[in-house]
């Protein structure tokens, strides 16, 4: 099906998401929406979608216009969607996931989970995707909870297939098999949008490109353009893409975790006797898909998560922190940037001068006696914005309204004004623009230089090669081999997907 | 690509502990220091049909023997424990069942446990508890906290009994009941969908209305005249031929009114209906994850008013239970808490219809254990068996409950981008 967009606007309040922008995806083609986080891409997907209505414009459908007030509409026009956070229920099957919505049924509306069971196996066996129809959502990894929302909408006949952000949880194999699947799809007639801010992807699997920044669209490209134009097309100026670093010079040993093994929430374990050290002036990579123990591993070196007696130690600095309150680790020399600045970093309704002294609130200078002192947090806080570059109109201005990349400098403003010695950071550009991700990897490297030691916990390979002195990979748990920053991506992936240095 | 998972969990050692303590509790109180006194336990009423002989045991003796089956039955849960094995349900409903005989025994020392009555009289007792929870359990699978049940069930016995009394018509007291509660619930609905409102809060207004409303017209209104307003006299007690007539199980089943039958049959049906059709699929992927549910194209709102709405229909009955099903007029509030403990029921039950029900079993039989204990023994203080459904939900939650889940949208408002 060709899918053409005709001058889609969609404004919230008066921040304009999509401005007049066109699109046409012809059939059995895989057309990539390149732009950066925040572009408004994924606005224009829920316009399509029927979940945002747009203020302007015109969907066509082979030529025909289309209007759609909800999902359901779109679906039953031959839209499908998988979305950056998968619409599926964890406690339900795969068989009842692909169901929902358009449930086969006997009579009286008794459901029909065997022929939602067949159903499930005829397409994943058409295009080989081995899911089991009678296996929980929740138990499966996110690569097969990624194939159940592609089951989900070809079992609706989707002719225009919209992938949002898919590979942003994948291993890089999984990544590769998508990829198959992508052109597998595409060869039997199925139209494909694939939504992405990864230039390689791009190259690799795309038939046309559209570059949207700020709402517009700024160019069309071809899979064969060069990376860096893409790049500069997609931010609006030339693009370092290279860290410059000299080489690191390791000092005394700063962070040493032994055989550490951590249970998560469900009381799984998530870190499976792991060991490893970072020393002072070196940057230690722990590189990973999601959801491998990583979060784990950050929540325990800062004392949030519990370590049973029997569970391994950790030593900061030579001396062992195991079951020190949070408090006693920071005084330690800890600085932490949470992976999720939003849940755990900052507090949104905060001023950003309130933010800034939230890790000193117990003590000098932000302390008078018992109350706040106030013109030092002031002058502090305008220091601290300057310095970081938070891009804001006064130091007063609540968190939440800051932008992603504003956000995670405070945070590393707030983290680094006070001495540590070892700094944690855990998925620090995510979700960032790229001038601001320019400005975090430089900062990291030089607080490397100053001789801290930083552990950075990151889900993009190109992040961690771009900083890391040394890298270990970390899956299900366990550290599959810690490797120099020579290593290819090739072999890098591999061993994300489990398969040992 | 392999889909093994590690499972990592640790038993926990408080199922045994509990047991362990119970156990020792009723050897030592029951058993050891309990009295030489014969209790008969009488199987069959003096008026049935079949009659079956009554059982006599020595109150200390059973005492002593339940205390040591409990303690063989807390070692074995510490071995299971110790192999880190989770024990079975079955093991904490045993234990239950045998620490309460033990209980009845030692109350009823030098007197009759009336078996058939107690069992009966539980379930009666737990038709209000049973019908609140399942609303409770309809709106919180939708992702709707209803924590006013309590109100519902006062209007619903409001409604009954006057309406019934006014139209010399039980069937139309019942549906009226029913509707009224339902209007309730469409209220709650209507705040939480619509306007966004906090659930609770919403809730926690819609009783204290109830209350107003039910105590204003009762005093100035009811009062006046109690046999023209109040007096709908008890529905039937239907006794069903030859079922009717086995020991034990006809009395407690088969001879009741027809609001206990209908409570058993909602249960049932709304099982089949959460578990079993397309409906209830998409009740419950709205109290999940409502914008998955919206993705697929399922109207979260819609699906939320009607679970919601329909669910004050149980509560409404659950209300006429009270005053035509079981007391015959209406008090001053006289739910009193009734609601409350549906809702944690619905939670005991891990909002499912078949263990809620379950726990309100348990309930009414502690509820009933309270009346007659305090008959039947008027040596033991009085705080003691006020104490016995606390501690019945305590055994409850440490032997049934574990780690509940409950819907993860559960009392979180749907807003549509």
């Amino acid at each position: 099906m060709r899918l053409e967009l005709k001058g889609i606007t969609k404004r919230f309040g008066i921040l304009v998401a999509n401005d007049a922008i066109d699109l046409v995806v012809e059939s059995g083609q895989i057309h990539s929406l390149l732009g950066e986080n925040g572009a408004g891409k994924s606005t224009l997907m829920n316009v399509l979608y029927g979940l945002y209505k747009a203020d302007a414009g015109q969907i066509l459908l082979d030529g025909k216009p289309a209007e759609f007030s909800g999902p359901g509409d779109a679906m039953a026009a031959g839209i499908g969607m998988v979305h950056q956070h998968f619409m599926l229920i964890p406690v339900f099957t795969v068989a009842e996931n692909v169901a929902l919505g358009h449930e086969p049924t006997k009579r009286g509306g008794v459901l029909d989970l065997d022929a939602a069971r067949a159903l499930v196996r005829k397409i994943s066996d058409r295009f080989g995707f081995d899911v089991d129809p009678d296996a929980l959502v929740e138990d499966l990894p996110v690569g097969v909870q990624q194939r159940v929302e592609i089951i989900k909408s070809l079992a609706r006949d989707a002719k225009v297939l919209v992938l949002d952000e898919p590979t942003a949880v994948l291993t890089p194999q999984e990544t590769d098999e998508l990829m198959e699947i992508m052109r597998g799809l595409a060869k039997s007639g199925t139209s494909i949008v694939f939504i992405t801010h990864k230039l390689r992807e791009v190259k690799a699997v795309a038939d046309t490109i559209t570059v949207i920044r700020q709402g517009r669209v700024v160019g069309e490209a071809k899979p064969s353009t060069e990376t860096a134009e893409l790049a500069s097309m997609m931010v609006g100026r030339d693009v370092g893409l290279i860290v410059d670093k000299k080489i690191a010079d390791p000092g005394k040993v700063v962070l040493s975790v032994s055989d550490l093994s951590v249970l998560d929430d469900r009381d799984q374990r998530a870190v499976d006797h792991v060991s490893f050290e970072v020393r002072a002036g070196e940057i230690l990579a722990i590189a990973g898909v999601q959801g491998n123990g990583q979060t784990e591993l950050a929540e325990a070196i800062l004392g949030l998560r519990a370590i049973h007696s029997s569970d391994g130690d950790i030593s900061i600095s030579g001396s062992s922190v195991r079951g020190k309150s949070v408090r006693t680790i920071l005084e330690r020399g800890v600085g932490y940037v949470p992976e999720d600045r939003q849940k755990n970093g900052l507090i949104s309704e905060f001023s950003i001068a309130e933010n800034l002294m939230l890790n000193g609130s117990f003590t000098k200078p932000y302390t008078k006696g018992l109350g706040i002192a106030f013109a030092t947090r002031a002058r502090l806080a305008d220091e601290r914005v300057k310095e970081f570059d938070i891009r804001t109109t006064s130091a007063l201005t609540p968190a939440g309204k800051l932008s992603g990349g504003n956000q995670q400098k405070l945070v590393l403003a707030r983290e680094l004004s006070r001495e540590v010695d070892l700094l944690i950071v855990s998925q620090p550009t995510r979700g960032v623009d790229v001038g601001s991700i320019e400005f975090i990897h430089e900062r990291l490297v030089e607080e490397r230089n100053a001789g801290k030691a930083v552990l950075l916990i990151s889900t993009e390979l190109d992040e961690v090669m771009a900083l890391a002195d040394r890298i270990a990979v970390m899956y299900r748990g366990r550290i599959v081999g810690i490797v120099d920053t020579k290593t290819d991506r090739a072999k890098l992936g591999q061993m994300m997907a489990g398969v040992a240095a | 690509m392999s889909t093994e998972t590690k499972k990592e969990t640790r038993e926990s050692w408080k199922t045994p502990t509990v047991m362990g303590s119970l156990a020792a509790v009723v050897l030592v109180f029951f058993g050891i220091l309990g009295k030489p006194e014969t209790v008969s336990f009488e199987l069959t009423g003096v008026r049935e049909t079949v009659q079956l002989p009554n059982i006599d045991v020595a109150s200390n003796i059973l005492g002593i023997a339940s205390g040591i089956l409990l303690l063989a039955m807390a070692g074995f849960a510490a071995l299971q424990v110790a192999r880190n094995v989770r024990s079975s349900i079955w093991l904490s409903v045993v234990f239950g069942a045998i620490a309460l005989v033990a209980l009845l025994g030692w109350l009823a020392g030098g007197a009759v446990v009336p078996v058939a009555f107690i069992l009966g009289s539980a379930l009666v007792l737990a038709v209000p508890i049973i019908l609140g929870a399942m609303a409770g359990v309809m709106s919180e699978r939708v992702g709707v906290v209803n924590i006013a049940i309590e109100g519902q069930l006062l209007t619903g016995a409001f409604m009954a009994s006057v309406v019934s009394t006014l139209t010399g018509n039980q069937i139309i007291g019942i549906i009226s009941a029913m509707i009224t509660a339902a209007l309730f619930s469409a209220v709650l609905a209507v705040f939480a969908i619509r306007f966004l409102a906090q659930q609770i809060i919403v809730g926690v207004v819609l009783n204290v209305l109830a209350i107003g409303i039910t105590n204003f017209l009762y005093q100035q209104w009811v009062t006046e005249d109690e046999s023209a307003t109040n007096s709908p006299g008890t529905l039937p007690i239907i006794h069903i031929p030859f079922l009717g007539d086995i020991p034990i199980i006809g009395p407690v089943l088969f001879q009741n009114r027809i609001t206990v039958w209908l409570a058993i049959a909602i249960v049932i049906v709304l099982w089949f209906v959460l578990f079993k059709t397309k409906l209830g699929l998409r009740a419950r992927a709205v109290g999940e994850n409502p914008l998955a549910a919206d993705t697929v194209g399922i109207n979260v709102g819609r699906t939320r008013f009607w679970w919601v709405t329909l669910g004050g229909l149980l509560a409404g009955l659950g209300g006429a239970a009270l005053t035509i099903g079981s007391s015959g007029s209406f008090g001053r509030e006289m739910s009193g808490g009734l609601g409350f403990i549906a809702l944690a029921v619905v939670i005991l039950g891990r909002w499912h219809p078949g263990y809620a029900t379950a726990a309100a079993l348990l309930f009414g039989f502690s509820i009933i254990l309270r009346i007659w204990a305090n008959q039947v023994s008027p040596g033991i203080p009085t705080n003691f068996i006020t104490m016995v459904p606390y501690i019945v939900t305590i055994i409850a939650v440490v032997g049934f409950v574990g780690r509940s889940r409950p819907p993860a949208a559960d009392g979180i408002p749907y807003v549509k981008g």
